[in-house]
């Protein structure tokens, strides 16, 4: 017995447990977007936040892999799709907590409070100013429509985003005429699709194509590099039923070694301070709707967005993807 | 009890080295027995048949591409001599320390519509339809050829080097002209090395996942990822690794069978015989094939990612860098000695004991080579986190302990045991391929067997192989992405993962200037063990 707790001491300090308090966090956010965030609560709290980043998918198994023996608090990632399958995966624990409830709205995060959604992400229509006057757009739908044929550029289909998109569609109007807005895209490609919304943007710009789907972050960054950018923003289906928002969040892992340590961290993370900095740091939306937004993403206008919880396009993924490849969207 | 050991101990140490990638070849294969029916119904209406297409296309290119390159520059290199050969004979193995996604993005991001290239172009042409979109499946050839030629090259030109000039010479004394002996001598005779090159290209080639996604070309790859990632289903990626497991398998007993029993053994080191002179223009028309081949697979891709560095130096370079930096070469330099000397030791045993049943298990050992890292890393990571649980229940620890093996370098170097062997025993074992019976025999005459012999004998004739070894593997750990990630322990951030954080969201002009480094510190062991190599 003696022998096991030496044994024990020993591991623990190979494994660095050291005296002050520790949260783990499993991020496939990436590293640095919320690095210096999680500095600002080390510092505020003195606690020390470890992080270990990855792929969403390698770290899901990972955390099933450990099982109990898990040392993450906390796994956060980008997409809800993703934190529905996370949740569907039982990797999360049920969170009850009155600030979170009170700072997240509530098509932002799980019913069953397994996760919780920290910023917004919309993904809408960007075109070249100078071959195409905001008049002439309208919704995602629209763009299937043959007087954009030879003009459209997408990301490819293996991206979450737009199987997030997709799966929202699905969920709205059905199979069917889903399939007949993807063969149209598919039709009206100018070119081969982007692996990444950066590329497709920087194609817009050079007049490559005229209309395309991104996420708004990345025409921020571009805009921050080139305020010159001919590409402008349009907000997508605000006739209908908004432009379709997804988020990053996290959530708290089912054998957290120290579940009240990651209860506090989310709701730190929640809060007005701590909301704008993360959504600012990639100039995302914020999820509190009290912060508001940095004056770049100001200047796009606000916007109707889609109402339906994030969680649907989870659901729906699967069915998205399939729909995807039977259209030939790549 | 003697002729036990001799029996016992070969066959016990070969199956622990084969352990490191069965284990995690067993954990991805095992669920080929539950398929799921609606998933797979779709996959063989949808996906396969495009995606074998497409896999048989990229095979063929990249293997003819790394061949044409690979030993018509070898041969270049190690029989002629014209301007510039000195250098070339190092330059030409450059791009092995550039990642292939890495010359992918670089070369999309000159040769696309929105590049440089066409950019410049456009103001003088009415129609720009003319040029070929770089985004296609000859795209794709073209880059993974020049970013895997240097294995078909390396190896090759080590067999060139030392036999090359006989070969011709005695081609000579039998009435040949020069390329009669090229085809019919030298060729047939370093076959076994560039065999081993071409089959490290097409297990690359199957594993790789970074540059098909550049190109969004759907090979394997992207099946496994999409059925793990995108139909949440790696049960599904699992099948569908094992079918690319079994693939590569074929691909290596057909390999095998084919060389048969021919014996490739040099009878003995005989002195260099000269080099033949290229004279003037044909001198320099080597000068530009070999120039231009170093140029576009490195020396634009570099400036184009140290433009991208520039942007944003001074943000990106701080104390944290020379971190990353010193991470990435140490466990690279550990992983590399690691797996050579294992490798050594298979090759060693396969040698001694000479059997089909030894044979096949080398082979199956080296297989984790052609799986994607990813996978890989989840065949690794699932049974060690499976025995640390079981020993944490065992000893009744829970609380505070949640790691045994799991975060340790021990469990990460394993894996890149699981991964890398391929490399390091192809090099190892074609070296060994060249020590003739004869050897063997008469140093039992003069009583020395057994790991004397190993020792003594063939360490010292191994030791061109051996670096090669080495250098590879050192490459090839430095560049290596998902096992990292996976198996790394707290605060163990490389080069490769520093590439990764910033990729995964897009900012290639923040990737570079690891990128950079990454390329620098492969150069460093590439040029020092190219010298060494090119005294013979």
């Amino acid at each position: 017995m003696k022998k096991q707790v030496m044994l024990a001491a020993v591991l623990a300090a190979f494994s660095g447990v050291a005296m002050a308090e520790e949260v783990t966090l499993y991020t496939a956010r990436a590293e640095q977007l919320i690095k210096p965030i999680l500095e600002a609560y080390e510092k505020e709290t003195g606690v020390k936040v470890n992080v270990v980043s990855g792929g969403e998918g390698p770290l899901m198994e990972r955390l099933k892999a450990e099982g109990t023996n898990t040392p993450a608090d906390i796994f956060m990632t980008v997409d809800a799709g993703n934190l529905w399958q996370a949740s569907n995966m039982g990797l999360f624990q049920p969170v009850k907590s009155t600030v979170l409830a009170a700072n997240i709205p509530a098509n932002l995060r799980d019913p069953a409070g397994n996760w919780f959604g920290l910023s917004v992400r919309a993904r809408t229509i960007f075109f070249n100013k100078k071959t195409v006057k905001p008049e002439q757009l309208s919704s995602y739908e629209d763009l299937a429509d043959a007087k954009w044929k030879g003009r459209l550029c997408l990301r490819t289909s293996k991206k979450v985003y737009n199987q997030s998109l997709v799966g929202t569609m699905i969920a709205d109007k059905g199979v069917a005429a889903t399939e007949k807005v993807v063969k149209g895209w598919v039709d009206n490609l100018a070119a081969p699709v982007f692996p990444d919304d950066t590329k497709m943007l920087e194609a817009i710009d050079a007049g490559q194509c005229d209309v395309g789907i991104a996420n708004t972050y990345y025409y921020g960054r571009l805009l921050k590099k080139n305020p010159n950018l001919q590409v402008g923003i349009f907000w997508a289906n605000q006739k209908q039923n908004g432009v379709h928002v997804n988020v990053s969040g996290a959530g708290v892992t089912k054998h957290a070694k120290n579940p009240k340590g990651a209860v506090k961290l989310l709701e730190w993370l929640s809060s007005e301070k701590a909301q704008k900095l993360y959504a600012d740091i990639d100039m995302e939306f914020s999820a509190n709707p009290k912060v508001k937004a940095n004056a770049t993403v100001a200047s796009w206008g606000s916007f109707k967005s889609d109402l339906i919880n994030v969680s649907e396009a989870g659901a729906k993924q699967a069915e998205a993807v399939k729909l995807m490849d039977r259209m030939g969207y790549k | 009890m003697s002729r036990l050991h001799t029996l016992v101990i070969p066959w016990l140490l070969a199956c622990l080295i084969a352990l490191c990638t069965i284990v995690p070849l067993g954990v991805v294969m095992l669920s080929a027995l539950t398929p799921d029916p609606a998933i797979w119904s779709h996959l063989i209406d949808f996906t396969l048949p495009e995606l074998f297409k497409n896999t048989a296309i990229m095979l063929l290119g990249v293997g003819a591409g790394v061949l044409l390159l690979g030993v018509s520059l070898a041969w270049l290199v190690a029989v002629y001599d014209f301007p510039g050969r000195r250098i070339f004979n190092w330059a030409l193995m450059l791009p092995l320390a550039m990642p292939a996604y890495v010359l992918a993005f670089a070369q999309v991001g000159l040769l696309e519509f929105t590049g440089p290239v066409q950019t410049w172009l456009r103001p003088h042409f009415e129609d720009m339809r003319w040029f070929p979109q770089i985004r296609s499946a000859w795209g794709l050839v073209l880059v993974m050829t020049l970013a895997f030629y240097p294995y078909v090259y390396l190896l090759s030109r080590n067999a060139f080097a030392t036999m090359g000039r006989r070969a011709l010479e005695v081609g000579q004394s039998l009435g040949l002209s020069r390329s009669q002996g090229f085809w019919r001598i030298a060729l047939p005779m370093a076959r076994p090395w560039i065999a081993g090159g071409l089959i490290l290209v097409i297990m690359e080639s199957l594993a790789d996942f970074g540059t098909v996604a550049v190109f969004n070309y759907d090979t394997f790859t992207s099946a496994i990822y999409k059925a793990w990632f995108a139909l949440f289903s790696l049960d599904t990626a699992k099948q569908i690794a094992s079918l690319l497991v079994i693939l590569v398998f074929i691909v290596l007993v057909l390999e095998q069978r084919s060389r048969g029993r021919r014996a490739y053994a040099q009878a003995g080191r005989a002195a260099p015989q000269p080099r033949l002179l290229l004279a003037g223009w044909r001198g320099w028309a080597a000068t530009l094939a070999a120039g231009s081949v170093v140029l576009v697979a490195f020396v634009i891709p570099m400036l184009q990612l140290a433009y991208w560095a520039s942007l944003d130096f001074a943000n990106q370079f701080s104390s944290d860098f020379l971190g990353y930096a010193w991470r990435s070469v140490s466990l690279s330099l550990i992983a590399a000695v690691l797996v050579t000397a294992i490798a050594l030791v298979l090759a060693y045993l396969v040698r001694r004991q000479g059997s089909q049943a030894m044979r096949n298990l080398a082979r199956v050992a080296t297989m984790g080579y052609a799986i994607p890292g990813t996978v890989l890393a989840v065949g690794v990571f699932v049974p060690v986190a499976w025995l640390d649980n079981q020993i944490i229940a065992l000893m009744g620890w829970g609380g505070d302990v949640t790691a045994v093996f799991k975060g340790t370098l021990l469990a990460m170097l394993l894996a890149f045991v699981a991964r890398f062997l391929a490399v390091a025993y192809s090099s190892v074992d074609t070296a060994m391929n060249r020590i003739t019976r004869s050897h063997d025999e008469a140093a039992r005459n003069l009583g020395c067997s057994g790991w004397a012999l190993l020792r003594r004998v063939y360490l010292p004739l191994l030791s061109g192989g051996l670096f090669t070894g080495v250098l590879m593997v050192f490459v090839d750990v430095m560049k290596e992405m998902p096992i990292t990630l996976m198996t790394r322990p707290f605060g163990w951030d490389t080069l490769s993962v520093r590439v990764y954080n910033m990729t995964a969201e897009g900012m290639w002009d923040q990737a570079a200037l690891p990128a950079i480094a990454i390329v620098l510190v492969g150069l460093i062991p590439t040029i020092l063990l190219s010298r060494q190599r090119d005294v013979a």
